[in-house]
């Protein structure tokens, strides 16, 4: 598995980082002061967990003055949700053994 | 969700040199089915809910849970697909050819990245991402 979904996954494995993220998401941008307020964690502990979503790119930043916004960035979770090409391998691997299964149905 | 704009669809054909019936019987008998794609507790009826299970593997539980959505006899079948959170359907459509049959599976549903992007905003990713945490317990 490459090293970004990892990141990806390991980053989403925290409940915490996980509201963060939703919250990002539903509600756009906002600073990190706005985010503690919600996730009921102290600030530096806020700050550690967009560490962890930054490196995983789920998250993005803008300063703006002294004010730092934070973003969401859902297309990083883009390699997780690339089901097709994954399917696509399973399923041709799935014909041949149905292909396999239809000439023993045979005898 | 069924939004078009939002989903896409993944499909295979093969031509195989068997009469319909015969594929039929590989579709929809539960230890035939085991023998080609997973085990399972499948009934040819609609209605039915059943699990295909298959041995994990890095990324992915190996359970699909499942309703029967459509039975046409020797003609089309389809079920839902749904595996840690992403429920997309499966549709069989057997036709018959001068050799045997051609036999094609689409499975659709899959969220295009805009539609991801799409309901990552909208809806936020609860159910989706809840699910990964059964994954990265499995992860090293």
């Amino acid at each position: 598995m490459p090293a970004v979904t990892n990141n990806v996954f390991k980053a989403l494995s925290d409940p915490t980082r996980r509201a963060i993220f939703e919250h990002l998401s539903r509600d756009g941008e906002q600073t990190v002061h706005a985010l503690t307020h919600r996730a009921g964690v102290s600030q530096p502990a806020v700050s550690k967990h967009l560490t962890v979503l930054k490196r995983a790119k789920l998250v993005g930043h803008r300063r703006e003055g002294r004010e730092t916004h934070y973003n969401a960035q859902p297309q990083a979770l883009a390699p997780l949700v690339d089901w097709m090409s994954q399917y696509g391998a399973f399923w041709r691997e799935r014909f041949d053994q149905l292909e396999n299964l239809l000439q023993r149905m045979d005898k | 969700m069924t939004d078009i704009a939002t989903t896409r669809s993944l499909v295979i054909e093969r031509e195989m040199p068997h009469p319909p019936e015969k594929i039929w019987r590989a579709l929809t008998q539960g230890p035939l089915i085991a023998e080609w794609l997973m085990t399972n507790d499948f009934q040819p009826i609609v209605g039915h809910r059943f699990t295909f299970r298959a041995t994990p593997v890095q990324n992915w539980n190996g359970i699909i849970d499942s309703e029967v959505l459509l039975v046409e006899p020797h003609t089309r079948l389809s079920y839902g697909w749904t595996s840690m959170g992403l429920e997309t359907v499966v549709t069989w459509t057997l036709t018959p050819t001068a050799g045997g049959t051609l036999l094609r599976m689409e499975q659709s549903g899959f969220p295009s990245e805009e539609g991801a992007n799409y309901k990552g905003a909208k809806y936020g990713w609860t159910s989706f991402i809840g699910k990964l945490e059964h994954v990265v317990g499995g992860l090293q």
